[in-house]
């Protein structure tokens, strides 16, 4: 197969107004990824399952990543002189910035026929709260169909052009996405209104509380 | 009505049917029935919604969740090998081989290396889990064809001899929790090994007997055949993987793909299917328990002496450097995958199971339509899936 950077080429050349960025992988296991932007995604994927020289026909594992906003702090270091003619002090300025977050569909591509990969693709939302749409990539591997419904699960990606985006593990009605790395689960799961705190206000019109025994002021 | 002193409406008088057009979801000919999540023939809480015209299939969608834990949630929280008893309950019936693709992820996100002798034992405990899965799920397929509960008992004598030797390495029949980062957790003595390599040496006689009473089985023939079709382009867009996608001639096997563990130096075959249909299906995991038993010959003669443990293997404070794997093995029920993020902590930042049987039954609905209820029990029997893994 061919490196990651020569796709990488032919892909800028194929679609001149995508962004292709490589993304490193700085561990052991040195599995670069390939960043495309949303707007080109489909039809990067599709070159990328159509190309005969990569054929990447089997895409086996799709998945979702958050990455929540990150405060960095930068710290700059200069040098002031000294007027008394001593060494140049040091002073350390540190500056907080925030990063902002995003959700990321991961997709690992395979070829059955050629018998390579994996090559990974990623796709970037804009935000993690009200931008959060991706192109499905369902059409062109129907293996991504359950793994899609999956992440709009438990991640919230909306994904355009799924044929059938619903949660598949969660419930229909649940509202959050529990594999954000900023859920909070709640206390009880199965609470749910009754009648009963409407019968105990009822009753108190009956009952009326008993005044308060007056404490004898010291 | 009762009550207000006229007279009850003659039976005349009642609306009748109201004639609906073909295309009307609700036809009076249509009939939409829930299976499951208790039903028996689902193995576990799984649910099909299916639209039936007579007895005919004509939509099938599959309902997942009722055993969502979000294993993935919890596997985020706690440490590497803190998860490693959870990946039992993925797939518990083939919790050795489960165990084995978590390590094998692991082992690649950290560069761990695993010493000859606990490959070796890696091998044999996936192969025999593979017999054991593979033996069982043809029981349950007899057992959906409605023959009788006679090959799934014959399947579980032989699991028994099997899960013995599970407990006696590991200390539990089902949830092994046995392979570690860099080796596995015991080593085993000769006395195991032997009894291990008597017990595949006898395992042909089952499979012999096994076939002669299951192959030629005129219901068998009569109710597999044909039945359950996969096109293989169809499947290779899908992502079928393991012995549903080779039953529909797919040669695709990550053990000869990717190589991994010491499969290189094993001589196995991949059988392939050639139609795609439930009898395949049945036949390819025949066919592969005698492949996996040549395996285990192989196994047994070239097991050499050593460590079971790298010894620099770190089990306490273990924390890989930033980065991402994704290792995948080839399970009994297809590719199990394991893709894992590290930021540097003890805990995994993202960790993710691809699950082989979720994805296995994204074509359910197209191997179905057109039979009837009695044929998609048995087409979802011969997909083989356990809701452990599919609903994590």
């Amino acid at each position: 197969m061919e490196s990651l950077e020569q796709i990488r080429d032919r892909l800028r050349a194929y679609f001149p107004a995508a962004q292709v960025l490589i993304v490193t992988n700085p561990g052991v296991a040195a599995e670069h990824s390939l960043l495309v932007d949303a707007a080109h995604g489909r039809d990067i994927a599709l070159f990328l399952r159509d190309d005969s020289a990569l054929a990447l026909d089997y895409c086996s594992n799709a998945t979702g990543v958050d990455w929540p906003d990150k405060e960095i702090t930068d710290s700059v270091k200069t040098a002031v002189p000294d007027p008394a003619g001593g060494a140049p002090k040091i002073i350390e300025q540190k500056t907080t910035r925030l990063q902002p977050g995003c959700l990321e569909a991961v997709y690992h591509l395979y070829s059955m026929k050629l018998r390579h990969g994996p090559v990974i693709l990623r796709l970037r939302t804009a935000n993690r709260s009200d931008q959060t749409t991706l192109p499905s990539l369902t059409p062109i591997w129907r293996s991504c169909d359950f793994q899609e419904r999956e992440i709009y699960d438990l991640y919230g990606i909306i994904f355009e052009g799924h044929p059938d985006l619903r949660r598949l593990l969660m419930w229909e009605g649940f509202k959050d996405h529990p594999m954000r790395k900023d859920y909070v689960d709640p206390d009880d799961y199965e609470w749910e209104p009754t009648a009963h705190a409407q019968v105990l206000e009822r009753a108190k019109a009956h009952f009326p509380a008993a005044p308060k025994p007056e404490v004898p002021k010291p | 009505m009762i009550g207000n002193g006229s007279a009850p409406a003659p039976f005349a008088s009642f609306p009748g049917p109201t004639v609906r057009s073909v295309n009307d979801p609700f036809h009076g000919d249509l009939l939409e029935v829930s299976m499951g999540p208790q039903h028996p023939s689902t193995h576990g809480v799984f649910r099909m919604v299916v639209t039936l015209d007579g007895e005919l299939i004509i939509k099938l969608k599959p309902v997942f969740g009722y055993l969502h834990r979000n294993h993935e949630k919890i596997a985020e929280n706690t440490t590497y090998l803190g998860s490693m008893p959870y990946t039992d309950r993925l797939d518990y019936l083939c919790s050795m081989s489960t165990n084995w693709a978590y390590a094998l992820a692991v082992e690649k996100l950290a560069g761990q290396a695993v010493p000859e002798r606990a490959q070796y034992v890696r091998v044999i405990l996936a192969e025999m889990t593979r017999l054991v899965n593979h033996s069982c799920l043809v029981g349950f397929l007899f057992n959906d064809l409605g023959t009788s509960f006679t090959p799934l008992l014959y399947a579980f004598r032989e699991r028994e001899k099997f899960l013995d030797l599970f407990e006696a390495l590991s200390g539990s029949r089902m949830m092994c929790n046995y392979q570690r980062f860099g080796g596995c957790r015991v080593d085993p003595s000769s006395e195991w090994l032997e009894a291990a390599r008597q017990i595949v040496e006898n395992y042909p006689r089952f499979l012999d007997e096994y076939e002669t009473m299951l192959t030629g089985n005129e219901i068998m023939l009569a109710r597999t055949q044909g039945i359950g079709r996969l096109g293989l382009a169809q499947a290779i867009n899908a992502g079928i993987t393991g012995p549903v996608l080779r039953a529909s001639g797919g040669s695709y096997d990550v053990r000869k793909v990717d190589g991994y563990g010491f499969y290189p130096r094993f001589d196995f075959r991949v059988p392939l299917g050639e139609h795609g249909d439930t009898y395949d299906r049945y036949m390819l995991r025949i066919l592969e328990m005698r492949e996996s038993v040549k395996i285990l010959q192989q196994a047994f003669r070239d097991i050499p002496a050593g460590p079971i443990m790298d010894p620099k293997a770190k089990l306490r404070g273990f924390r890989p450097k930033a980065g991402e794997a994704y290792g995948r093995i080839e399970g009994p029920k297809g590719e199990l995958g394991f893709y894992l993020i590290s930021d540097g902590s003890p805990n995994p930042y993202r960790y993710r199971v691809r699950p082989p049987t979720l994805i296995n039954l994204t074509l359910l609905e197209e191997m179905c339509l057109g039979h009837t209820i009695a044929d998609a029990v048995v087409i979802l029997g011969s997909i083989d899936i356990v809701l452990g893994e599919v609903d994590r």
